[in-house]
């Protein structure tokens, strides 16, 4: 224990030093723009390459100065995944689809798994869209470095606009299957399934977020860590499947036993699912404390996956 | 005085300071995940690695050049040994050395893909580095998005690609076909548009890496015209390749870097001096020409060695045109006797029809030799080596008294000409094509 908090306590004073001398960096940096011209050219120099300094080494300026760049990454991953098929971004809503389906029959006709009274199509396919939104983010950026090895070594950009970009394109295709998500919501409305369409749905860009966030942070933890153990790449997609599993996807959080319901909470995905069927079709409850936890979680995971990041961008290529 | 040593300061635009960058060789870890996490946490704490040597971690604690060295085991090298130059505005800096020499570890520290061990690069600029051209091009996209992801990557904002295009596509000969698929191009097409996007980036200091040995004779003329505009915009370019003419033509000034050192820098044509003359391997040193069976004569004088030197004795592997080169042929006489009214002649031929391009006789020059001893060397001195890069074959025969005395049929050795600045200009010339470079003095009346 007193090891573990050495490590927190440390941790924070580096992250709290850090920014503050980012800070001071941005100050100087507005008070040299503003100030004497030729005496700042004298002694600025705009790029400085050194052995790595510090543990928090990333420039966000200069990522916003390649948002270009991102966004023709995430055009170059819309358009070439779905070039020469013949039904295009259609395999958006087939995929979802066809898993609701096999879900539906295996977990609600053969196993009949309780799904809180929702009708068993929207419940699983509110669970696979969010999931999948998740996944392919996680599973898309772990690949970063070594995918990118090639042009990694021939030419120098913020390496976090790659992964940035994979998160945003993928919001493109969550954004057709949430589309997708709203007819059948609407037809089921219809019916009078007695969906309550919560007011809490507001939060839904922030659900999102922490989504993206979360998964993002993963997966650049796991591409950083691949650079130099390779075992992690084989153990990302099975990872991902018993996750899955353990997140409240082909079951409802009702059907856990009261006392274990605590494990939930340490799966920073189960409150993130359950607050959007929450909003979306009032069952379940929405717990708070939950989602205060997994954005914590989540946020320390961002913070911890950039920080690795930057630390194996700089040498990746001597590794690699 | 001191408004010109800011002047200096201002002008500097890369400054390269005590460069070392070492490599792991082998595994590039401990071998477990956990000596790792205690390595990396104890170095976050300020102690000693638990998984170093004791006299590495001293070494590593005071970090002098020759403690630096000492680190050096098999397990890791040194890429880069305290390497520092500087590089003012508008200078193209050459830079050459072997394969392994370090040059591209330097290009890779300076366009930021990794990290230097020791040492620090300031740059003032933007910079471009060019270590490839059409680096991320997706075959799916069309030459238009293209441009515009390798713009991208390159640093270009997509306004300025936008007002580039015109003159991308232009360059690249290839206005009919931006909007199709680059998977449908002709490699040439291909490589004409990745470069056409290189050569219009814009930076203040471009890297370059030998990139410019594609496409064709006629694209790399161009691609050399785009470099000549470069530099009349002032920027600064440095520019690793190993094809020395171009280096020549290029470059102002030049550096040589050999096992991780600077070993020289000066300028372009006293750098490709230098450094063909520290990498003659003595190639074309023969001195087993005694052994050549197929030869016609009467055997009285042999030729028996050859090299080539400069005009201050050092040995040489290829001839710069234009250099004042000495040929050296030892001869061993077999009978005990003088020999008299000796003559010896050379001849260049072209390696593809062996057709003979020169030939001089020491008689031609009103020379005839008396051969006392036994074994010797006679030396032919030509002035401004007259013939443009490529290889020739040389042939050499020897005559007694008009009679033939040694001709080794199949020639003595083929040599290597490089591009040189036969005209005192700084103008390679026409390039390879004609065999002969004549100097003249041109005038209008």
């Amino acid at each position: 224990m007193g090891l573990l908090d050495e490590m927190v306590w440390f941790c924070l004073g580096q992250i709290i030093q850090a920014i503050w001398s980012e800070l001071m960096n941005m100050k100087k940096r507005w008070i040299n723009k503003s100030g004497n011209q030729y005496d700042s050219s004298l002694e600025q120099w705009t790029t400085i390459i050194r052995p790595e300094s510090g543990w928090f080494d990333i420039n966000l300026q200069e990522l916003w100065c390649y948002r270009d760049l991102i966004y023709l990454f995430v055009k170059r991953d819309f358009v070439s995944i779905y070039k020469q098929t013949i039904l295009g971004p259609l395999w958006y809503l087939i995929q979802p689809i066809l898993t609701t389906l096999v879900f539906t029959i295996i977990f609600d006709k053969v196993a009949k798994l309780s799904t809180d009274g929702l009708p068993p199509v929207l419940f699983y396919l509110s669970g696979i869209i969010v999931w999948r939104y998740f996944a392919d983010c996680l599973q898309k950026t772990s690949n970063t470095f070594v995918g990118n090895a090639r042009i990694f070594g021939k030419v120098y950009f913020p390496r976090l606009t790659v992964p940035i970009s994979v998160v945003i394109s993928n919001l493109i295709s969550f954004t057709i299957q949430l589309a997708l998500f709203g007819c059948f919501w609407l037809f089921y409305s219809v019916q009078g399934a007695g969906l309550n369409l919560h007011l809490a749905a507001m939060l839904l860009p922030f659900l999102v977020l922490q989504m993206a966030a979360l998964g993002l942070g993963c997966g650049i933890i796991i591409s950083s860590l691949t650079t130099k153990y390779r075992d992690l790449a084989q153990l990302v997609g099975f990872g991902i499947q018993l996750w899955m599993y353990a997140t409240p996807i082909v079951y409802p959080v009702s059907i856990i036993p009261e006392q274990w319901r605590w494990a939930m909470a340490l799966n920073p995905m189960s409150a993130t699912i359950e607050a959007f069927r929450y909003v979306f079709m009032g069952v379940g409850t929405i717990n708070i404390a939950g989602l205060w936890a997994s954005s914590l979680m989540t946020i320390s995971i961002l913070i911890s996956g950039i920080i690795l990041f930057s630390k194996v961008e700089h040498n990746f290529m001597d590794v690699v | 005085m001191l408004d010109n040593s800011r002047a200096d300061q201002l002008n500097t635009v890369i400054n390269v300071e005590g460069l070392w960058k070492q490599y792991r060789l082998g595994s590039i870890n401990h071998g477990t995940l956990i000596s790792d996490i205690q390595s990396w946490w104890a170095r976050l704490r300020g102690k000693d690695d638990p998984n170093l040597r004791i006299d590495q971690i001293q070494k590593l604690q005071n970090p002098t050049p020759s403690a630096m060295l000492d680190t050096e085991t098999d397990r890791c090298f040194w890429a880069l040994r305290d390497v520092s130059f500087s590089v003012k505005e508008g200078t193209i800096l050459g830079i050459i050395g072997r394969n392994g020499a370090g040059k591209s570890t330097l290009l890779k520290i300076m366009s930021r893909l990794t990290r230097p061990t020791l040492g620090q690069v300031r740059i003032r600029g933007r910079v471009s580095s060019l270590l490839e051209v059409g680096t991320g091009f997706h075959p799916e996209l069309t030459g238009r998005e293209n441009v515009y992801l390798n713009g991208a990557i390159h640093g270009m904002g997509k306004q300025e690609v936008t007002r580039k295009l015109d003159e991308i596509v232009a360059f690249a000969e290839i206005d009919k076909f931006i909007d199709t698929p680059v998977k449908r191009y002709s490699s040439g097409m291909y490589v004409r548009l990745a470069f056409a996007v290189a050569a219009h980036l814009d930076p203040e200091i471009l890297i370059v890496d030998e990139v410019l040995a594609v496409g064709d004779i006629v694209f790399q003329k161009k691609c050399l015209g785009r470099m000549e505009a470069v530099r009349k915009a002032g920027r600064t370019v440095l520019f690793v390749s190993h094809q020395l003419n171009m280096v020549e033509s290029i470059c102002d000034e030049a550096i040589i870097i050999d096992k991780g050192c600077l070993v020289k820098r000066g300028t372009t044509s006293d750098i490709i001096t230098e450094y063909m003359k520290s990498s003659c391997d003595n190639r074309l040193y023969k001195d087993n020409l005694l052994n050549i069976k197929n030869r016609r004569g009467n055997g009285k004088i042999l030729l028996k060695s050859f090299h080539i030197e400069d005009t201050s004795g050092n040995k040489w592997d290829n001839i710069i045109s234009g250099m004042d080169v000495v040929f050296v042929f030892g001869y061993e006489c077999q009978f005990e006797e003088n020999l008299d009214n000796v003559d010896i002649g050379m001849s260049f031929h072209s390696i593809i029809d062996n057709q003979a391009l020169t030939i001089l006789y020491a008689s031609y020059v009103g020379k005839v030799f008396k051969i006392v001893n036994k074994n010797g060397f006679f030396r032919c001195m030509v002035k401004r080596f007259p013939f443009v890069e490529g290889k020739y074959k040389l042939r050499a025969r020897l005559t007694v008294n008009g009679a033939e005395a040694d001709f080794p049929l199949d020639g003595i050795v083929d040599i290597d000409v490089v591009c040189g600045d036969f005209f005192r200009s700084g103008s390679p010339g026409f390039g390879p094509g004609p065999y002969y470079l004549v100097d003249g003095e041109w005038a209008v009346e």
